[in-house]
Parts: structure tokens; sequence; C-alpha cells
């Protein structure tokens, strides 16, 4: 029986002038980023351009050419995804460590301490970036990608959250079994929580991922130098120097920036469609 | 100490550290900075509640606030809405569930400067894709969405509906969630779909709209990145100056850390009163399962 009597005909037809809308814009982006540039600029527009550029992708992303101002996208792709590599291992090794503590073992101290890391949640970030600015400024490590990754190591509420939660649906009588077979605490985890968790620990990665490879404020405040910029910041760097000329080739750009993110979302769909429900239902 | 315990408080060293660390000390450093003078050349001295006094008084700080919750109060219940009308749509045993959610879901996947870069382009006043299709459809003269300060907050908060595909994950998630014997009860009542709706589908669903919305506020009352790429300095007119580029400005621009502090302070303030006021306003409408 169906939850809602909608007529299947006006939900698909609600549905598809929805997804036009939704998906327009990307696909504006993607043809624009293959016309010439006169295409660009008529008054009467074609969706799809007389001949297909490829060549401005690659114009977009070398470092020399003069039609990006001598951006070196590829420096800063680099860049990003080191920082993102980083920022990834850090966070699901931490996190991990740290959600089996709160999840499977008995301490003092340890529910009242889960209720505030939740409630750190609630803490805007604005509040906390100009002392860890300066944390980071008496360490000397400004203008490096330190202070971009090295919080990762230490956990984050979010993902704590997230894998506890996980770790608490796998039956204690898992860990019972194994400690009467003589295995430490340290086993345990390791060797039988570890790979059940496996999902959960790709959904914390996925979103660790996505939100390191988008961060535009952390490089903005501690990356000055140009040559370590991340590809948000060369992007914004460069759409400020020169925007609104050359549309073709910032938009070839900002699909090369993209599109990392689209794809490692296609391979990993179901598993991000999951972690999203789990992290906003469970809250 | 138990063995369990001192093993257990090695697991979560970690965070322990960086709760200590990237948490703790920078919510009272900051709320200590806040009474202070201080940039980066100079180190803090200690000015008493000067900085809450200048705030009171500061034209553009009243700008910000104003700019800020008109944008908070257009963009979060829009972007709900559409986020719950999408659910509700995919919720209906249509063919093609996954082709659709992921065309939905894909927008709120792209980075906030792409995105800011993506929408210059396509509400650019000459050549836009947006304007182009309104003229087409006869209208003559279509808004100037990035240059008109009457305009440039809705600009905004269309963009923030159509991120929504993320909120609309977790609400079609809470709809799959609500025992189909409920809809059969209201059928067997004569209930029609309004009806359902009202007094099945919204109220099963209110416990997961209450956390979003406070989410979204949460984060909205933070914005920050599409306005800063595709708005330089608040433009036009300032419209778009909000309180976390004020603030941003205020710490690295203005190297006025203390007065960014105090800032930052207000905002948590306000995170938390409208928190409050949100859960105290929902305690009538929202329905916990209780078995």
């Amino acid at each position: 029986m169906k939850a809602q009597k909608f007529s299947t005909a006006t939900v698909h037809i609600v549905l598809i002038v929805m997804s036009l809308i939704f998906v327009s814009p990307l696909l504006w982006m993607v043809t624009t980023a293959i016309k010439p540039i006169e295409e660009t600029m008529t008054a009467t527009p074609t969706l799809l351009p007389s001949k297909f550029l490829w060549d401005n992708f690659p114009k977009a992303v070398t470092y020399g050419s003069k039609e990006l101002g001598y951006i070196p996208f590829l420096l800063y792709a680099r860049n990003t995804l080191m920082v993102t590599l980083l920022c990834v291992a850090g966070s699901v090794c931490s996190n991990a460590v740290v959600a089996y503590a709160f999840a499977r073992l008995r301490w003092p101290g340890r529910d009242a301490f889960f209720a505030v890391t939740l409630a750190t949640m609630m803490v805007p970030f604005p509040v906390l970036m100009v002392p860890t600015f300066g944390l980071f400024k008496y360490l000397g490590w400004v203008g490096s990608f330190r202070p971009l990754w090295v919080p990762a190591f230490f956990g984050s509420a979010f993902s704590i959250f997230l894998l506890r939660q996980f770790f608490r649906t796998i039956p204690m009588e898992l860990s019972e079994a194994a400690k009467i077979d003589g295995c430490s605490e340290v086993r345990i985890f390791t060797d039988v929580l570890l790979p059940l968790a496996k999902p959960a620990l790709a959904v914390v990665a996925l979103f660790t991922f996505m939100g390191t490879w988008n961060d535009f404020m952390g490089p903005m405040i501690y990356l000055s130098d140009q040559e370590t910029f991340t590809l948000s910041l060369g992007l914004q760097a460069y759409q400020s120097q020169h925007g609104g000329t050359q549309w073709n080739l910032l938009m070839a750009a900002a699909t090369v920036v993209i599109l990392p993110v689209i794809v490692v979302f296609f391979f990993a769909q179901k598993m991000f469609i999951q972690g999203i429900a789990t992290s906003g239902l469970k809250g | 100490m138990k063995s369990e315990a001192r093993i257990a408080y090695l697991f979560a060293m970690p965070w322990i550290l960086g709760f200590l660390t990237f948490l703790l000390y920078p919510v009272l450093a900051s709320f200590f900075y806040s009474f202070t003078d201080f940039s980066v050349l100079r180190p803090p001295r200690f000015i008493g509640i000067e900085n809450y006094k200048e705030m009171v008084q500061d034209e553009v700080f009243w700008m910000t606030i104003r700019n800020t919750f008109t944008y908070v109060v257009a963009a979060v219940p829009l972007s709900a809405t559409v986020a719950i009308l999408l659910a509700m749509l995919l919720n209906t045993k249509v063919k093609g569930l996954a082709f659709y959610r992921t065309l939905f879901y894909v927008p709120s996947l792209v980075p906030m400067v792409a995105l800011g870069i993506l929408w210059l382009w396509i509400f650019n006043g000459e050549h836009g894709l947006l304007n182009m299709s309104l003229e087409k459809l006869g209208m003559s003269k279509p808004p100037n969405w990035l240059g008109d300060p009457a305009w440039s907050k809705v600009t905004l908060v269309m963009i923030a509906m159509w991120g929504s595909g993320n909120a609309m994950v977790i609400y079609l998630a809470g709809l799959q969630d609500i025992p189909q014997s409920l809809y059969e009860a209201a059928d067997l009542d004569g209930a029609r779909l309004v009806a359902k709706t009202r007094h099945v589908t919204l109220p099963m669903l209110s416990p997961v709209i209450l956390f979003n919305v406070i989410m979204g506020m949460i984060g909205s009352l933070q914005v920050f990145a599409v306005p800063y790429v595709m708005f330089p300095n608040g433009a036009p007119a300032r419209s778009t100056y909000f309180f976390t580029t004020y603030l941003f400005d205020n710490a690295f621009r203005f190297q006025r850390m203390g007065y960014a502090s105090a800032m930052g302070w207000v905002l948590f303030l306000i995170t938390l009163t409208l928190t409050f006021v949100a859960l105290r306003m929902s305690e009538r409408q929202v329905h916990y399962d209780r078995s």
C-alpha cells in the first residue's frame, strides 16, 4: 500500500522538473568549460558549444598558461591532496580509538565526558578561531600545512559520535568471547572490532575527505604563500584577480575542483547516503 | 586503578588532548581575549568590557546582525521546506528513486568556492543562464541579482535552497522509518493526503525536522565562504556583509583580535539562545516515540 497517494504521473513530472533545476547549473558549468570564449559572450547562447574545446581543461590547469594568470593548479591539487590524505588518515585512526573507549570500555567520567563532547558540536568555529591561530602562531606553524592536518589526529566530536553509535551495535559477547580466549583489550580492538567497523570507518573517511577538500576558511587563515595554496584558495584568488572575463577557463577550473568530489561520491554512494541518514537521525 | 580504566584512558587520550587543546583552551582563551585589546603584534591588554560596549555602538556590527538574521530567517525554513517536499515526493515508491536522489544530492557536494564561482556565472546579469532564460520566458527586465542590494540576499537564499539535498537525504531516511501501519490506520479512517501529511507524516518526522533545523540555523549563522567569494567586501552596498565576515575581517584584516573574540562570544550566545528557544517552542509540537 502506498504511503501517500499522489498520482504517479504528477510525481514524475514534478521530479523531472526539479531534477532539471538542480542539475542545470552543473551542466551549464561543464558546457561553458568547453566553449570557445566568443560563445560565452553572445546574446543568444546555445547549450552545446559549436566545437568542443577539450583543450580548455589543460589550459585552465597548466602552470604558466597566460590565460589563467599563472595560477599553478596542479601544484594546488597536490597541496590539497596531501592535506586531505593526512586528515583522512588522522581522522580514521584517532576517532576509531577514541570511539572504542567511549563505546566498549568502562572508565570513570566516561558518560559525562561524552555529553560534553556532544555539546562541543554547538561551539561555532569563529569562537575558536583567534586562540587557535595564536596557538599555531606560537608554535611557528602559520604558513605551513600543519595547522590544517595536525588537529585531525586528535579526533573530532562528530566522528567520535558516529563511530561510537556503530561500535555499540556490535554485541558485547563478541568482546567477552575474545577476552576468554586470552585476547588483550588492544587485540580485541584491532582484530575483532576494527574489521567489523570498516563501513563506519569508511563513512568517517568520506566525510573527512569532503570536509578537508572543500575547506576554505582554514587555508585562508593559515596559508599566505601562493606556492602553498589549496585548490579552493587558489580558485578564489584567481577569481578575485581575473574573474568575470574568461568564463570558459574559469568554469573549466571549477569543474576540475569539483570532479574528484563527485567521483568519490559515485564510488561510495551507498555509504554516503547511509552515513548522512544516520548522522542526521540519531542526533 | 583498574586495568580496564587505565587502557580506556589510553584509548581516549587523543581526544582528551584534542579536547583540551583545540576546544577547551580556545573557548576559555577567547573569553579572556574578549576583554582585551590585542593583535598579532601587541600582547593582550586588559580593557574590561570596552569591546562589548563598543559593539553596542558599532553600526557595522548591527548591520551584519541584521543581514545575518535576514539570511537565516529566509534560508533555513525555505531550504528545509524544499528538502522535506523532495523527500516526500521520493517517498511515494516512485520508480528511479536512487537516480533522483543522486541528482538532488550532488549539488550539496560542490565545494564552496567552486559553488560561488559557478553561481556568479549563472546569475551574471548579461550572459548568465538565469536571466537569459527569464528573458526568453518574456520577462523584459530580469533582476540584477548580483548588483542590486534588494536581490543579493535572495541570490544567496536560492543558492542555499539548491544545496538542500543533504537534508533531503536525512528527511527521506526519516520518512522511511515511519511505520506503514500508521498510514493504513489513517486510510481506514478515510484520511486524505493533506490529513495524512498533517497528522501522521509531519508529527512522526518532527524530531528529525527539529534536529536539522537547529543544525541548519547554527550553520547559516556562520555563513561565510559563498558570500565571501561572490560578493567582495559585502557588495552591493554591504547587503551581503555577514557576521562571520566582519568577525574574520576584525581578526585578520583590522588586527583587532580582542574585538573579534568578543564577537565570537556574542555569536556563541546567540547560537545557544536560539537553540534553547527552538527546543522550548517545539516541546509541544515535537512528537517523540516513547516506546
